[in-house]
């Protein structure tokens, strides 16, 4: 016999012990960040970036496969009990040598995960990983000339790619509201001072906003740069006019934070996105009525909030609690009573 | 349906504000939960596991008679909370909101013969919402037992006490059977339903794997402490069993609590379903400790009046629940364990005898609906 297959059915007898639990459910008690566990981090320091940005260090699982500069990680991070999911751009270059990596967060008003992060969480806490995705990266062969256009905290995974990669001829174009607010403000002058960046730093309290069709003012080779943005929504609507204006818009590449907008309203089409149905419903009705009457399968139990024999993945949109009025927006992980629950606004149901 | 309805001095209305008040304690619960909630119940999973980990590990050398009696008493401790404090609270629902997919109803998996899921339907569904109605509730008296003076008398009942004994020492079991209605399905038609099978073989697979666990491998791991290690962890179910079934005894069985008729719960508002759990309901007194252990099922009248309540607040909500108990003059039933467990089996001695019917007053709203 293998070893490999010695060690499955060890792990099988094991798990005869440890039934109806798991031999896991046990290991994580002692070793959370073990290989074959589920991919977490412990947080081992929280630096201060800006009054209202810091750069969060995390020790990664065993399971954690890397990154390439510019992608971005989802973070579970447990806010007063509850888990809740963000995505923020890795902010440490690919090559770091201890195997930590580090997020960059700007705590926006009322963001709870942001304001955690900055302000309230402790070194030693063990949060939720998901292993770096997304497309805002560097191709393989470096471009000759680039652009990085960013504003706020759309340098995060700009400054990932900075510390990343060394490129010949690289232009950033950053706009932040006042000098103070600009994260990463010495790591980009050492840049400059080493003729590693060419930097133009605007500061929008006295320039007012980045106006993109007046690029070619700060940046007069801009259409011959393979560009990277990152900002607001205003910022990255206006760049992919421009560039698509000028027949450049393979060119561009850009990253959105905030792909959807949750408009919470009274009542909505609901889709049942397993068995395929869509229909409209109304704010008052529960969605456990709406999906019956669709003919849906719907789990059903009391009916009245208490049993939780109901309970569904809530996969896009919002809902409306029939009893208190709170709105559940959809979030990986979020299961509704749809006894209790009606929709508010379009919401995507998974049954 | 006692021979005097102790709510008949209630107006409508008042049940109404009475129901207004009490959704207000859960409200404000419920919008409080937080971090210190959600770090309780995973110190007590935390405890819970490590305690039943050094109790196995223990009696690896049962053989010993010390080591026998601390492995023991750890594993039946360790037992209890997780059937009790973590098993029944979770599978309620009560940490959801945590949004921890390993601590959460749709996920969990509990030691215990009777699966999660069949569990949840009986006791969540059926038992929570129809508590204390004679027919709809199969929690009063598992079907085997009359609990009831207006409950027909059968010569079956006489051997009631003993049949709870038996229930009691083998409760797990006795839950499997009940989750899967074994009473009503056993019947030769029925048995063929697909449906019931499906459900009979999960619970096959679950005495399986508990059975080969309890009795077989952890016996076999102790090798020449097989036969003491074996006791041990049938002494700890038995423990488990007998404990589990006292305090459930004690949340519905004690003299003053009220059952109710079929009828009587047709129409039934929220105000009228919140009374029907506050009179169907008795609580145990005692220290911290004791409610943990009883996983805060010693409050049970606040568990039935918000079953998703996080356990740990029950004590803080008891002590407004029962204000209102004493602002509408309604008896808050309530004693110690072993005084509630005496008065729950007196009762099971008393209606194994055949009585005199009694003359039953209407409840209020009864007179409603025969007016109607």
């Amino acid at each position: 016999m293998t070893s490999a297959a010695l060690r499955s059915r060890a792990w099988k007898l094991l798990e005869l012990v440890t039934t109806p639990l798991l031999p896991s459910d046990y290991l994580d008690l002692v070793s959370p960040l073990r290989a074959g566990a589920d991919l977490r981090g412990r947080i081992e320091a929280v630096h201060k970036e800006t009054a209202d940005a810091a750069t969060i260090v995390i020790r990664p699982g065993r399971g954690w496969r890397g990154h390439t500069a510019g992608q971005y990680i989802r973070i579970g991070v447990d806010v007063d009990g509850v888990r809740l999911w963000r995505a923020y751009s890795v902010t440490s270059p690919s090559n770091r040598t201890d195997g930590r990596i580090t997020i960059t967060v700007k705590a926006i008003p009322d963001g709870k995960v942001s304001n955690h992060l900055v302000r309230k969480v402790k070194p030693g806490t063990v949060i939720q990983l998901d292993q770096a995705c997304g497309e805002f990266v560097l191709p393989k062969t470096k471009p000759a000339k680039v652009l990085y256009l960013t504003a706020g905290s759309g340098i995060t995974p700009v400054m990932g790619m900075l510390r990343d990669t060394e490129l010949a001829d690289a232009v950033m174009v950053h706009s932040a509201p006042r000098q103070e607010d600009v994260i990463f403000r010495n790591d980009l002058h050492d840049l400059v001072a080493d003729e590693k960046l060419r930097l133009v730093e605007l500061h929008t309290d006295t320039h007012g906003m980045l106006d993109v069709a007046r690029l070619h003012e700060l940046v007069p080779d801009w259409a011959e740069r393979e560009t990277w943005a990152c900002g607001p929504t205003g910022l990255l609507d206006a760049a992919e006019q421009h560039w698509a204006e000028h027949d450049l818009a393979d060119r561009l590449h850009t990253e959105r934070f905030r792909p959807s907008v949750v408009v919470a309203g009274d009542g909505g089409e609901v889709t049942f996105s397993t068995t395929g149905k869509t229909v409209d419903a109304d704010g008052a009705t529960p969605l456990l009525d709406v999906g019956e009457e669709a003919g849906v399968l719907m789990p059903s139990g009391c009916r009245m909030g208490i049993c939780f024999g109901c309970v569904t993945p809530l996969r896009a949109g919002a809902v409306r609690d029939l009893r208190t009025g709170e709105i559940t927006e959809a979030e990986p992980g979020v299961l509704i009573q749809t006894c209790v629950s009606a929709a508010a606004g379009p919401c995507d149901i998974e049954r | 349906m006692s021979a005097i309805d102790p709510t008949a001095h209630l107006t409508a209305e008042q049940i109404e504000e009475l129901g207004r008040e009490l959704d207000a304690i859960r409200d404000e619960v419920m919008s409080s939960r937080g971090e210190k909630d959600a770090a309780y119940i995973r110190k007590v999973i935390s405890v819970q596991r490590k305690l039943e980990l050094a109790s196995r590990g223990v009696l690896l050398f049962s053989i010993f008679p010390p080591a026998w009696l601390v492995g023991t008493a750890g594993l039946s401790v360790a037992k209890i909370l997780e059937n009790m404090e973590i098993g029944h609270n979770v599978l309620h629902g009560q940490w959801d909101w945590m949004r921890d997919p390993k601590i959460h109803s749709t996920t969990w998996e509990w030691d215990h013969v009777s699966p999660a899921e069949q569990w949840k339907h009986s006791h969540n569904e059926l038992h929570h919402t129809y508590t204390n109605v004679i027919g709809k509730d199969n929690d009063l008296g598992y079907g085997i037992m009359r609990v009831d003076e207006d409950q027909k008398w059968h010569p079956m009942h006489l051997g009631q006490p003993l049949w709870n004994f038996i229930n009691a020492c083998f409760f797990e079991y006795g839950i499997a059977a009940y989750d899967l209605e074994l009473g009503k399905n056993l019947h030769k038609r029925r048995r063929k339903n697909p449906e019931f099978r499906a459900r009979a073989r999960a619970v096959g697979r679950k005495i399986r794997g508990q059975v080969l666990k309890d009795y077989v491998i952890h016996p076999l791991l102790s090798g020449p402490s097989f036969l003491t290690t074996l006791a041990a962890t049938f002494t700890a179910n038995l423990v488990r069993n007998l404990w589990s079934h006292s305090v459930i005894m004690c949340g519905h069985f004690p003299e003053g609590v009220q059952v109710f008729e079929r009828r009587s719960i047709k129409g039934e508002t929220r105000g009228q379903w919140y009374l029907r759990q506050m009179m169907g309901s008795a609580n145990i007194s005692g220290s911290k400790l004791m409610h943990i252990m009883t996983g805060n099922l010693s409050h049970q009248i606040e568990h039935h009046l918000f079953p998703d309540l996080p356990s740990n607040r029950y004590a803080e909500v008891a002590v407004k629940v029962r204000a209102l108990f004493e602002k509408y003059e309604l008896e808050y039933v309530t004693g110690s364990m072993p005084k509630q467990v005496f008065s729950a089996w007196h009762k099971v001695f008393r209606l194994s005898l055949p009585n005199k019917k009694p003359k039953t007053k209407t409840p209020a709203r009864d007179k409603e609906l025969v007016a109607a």
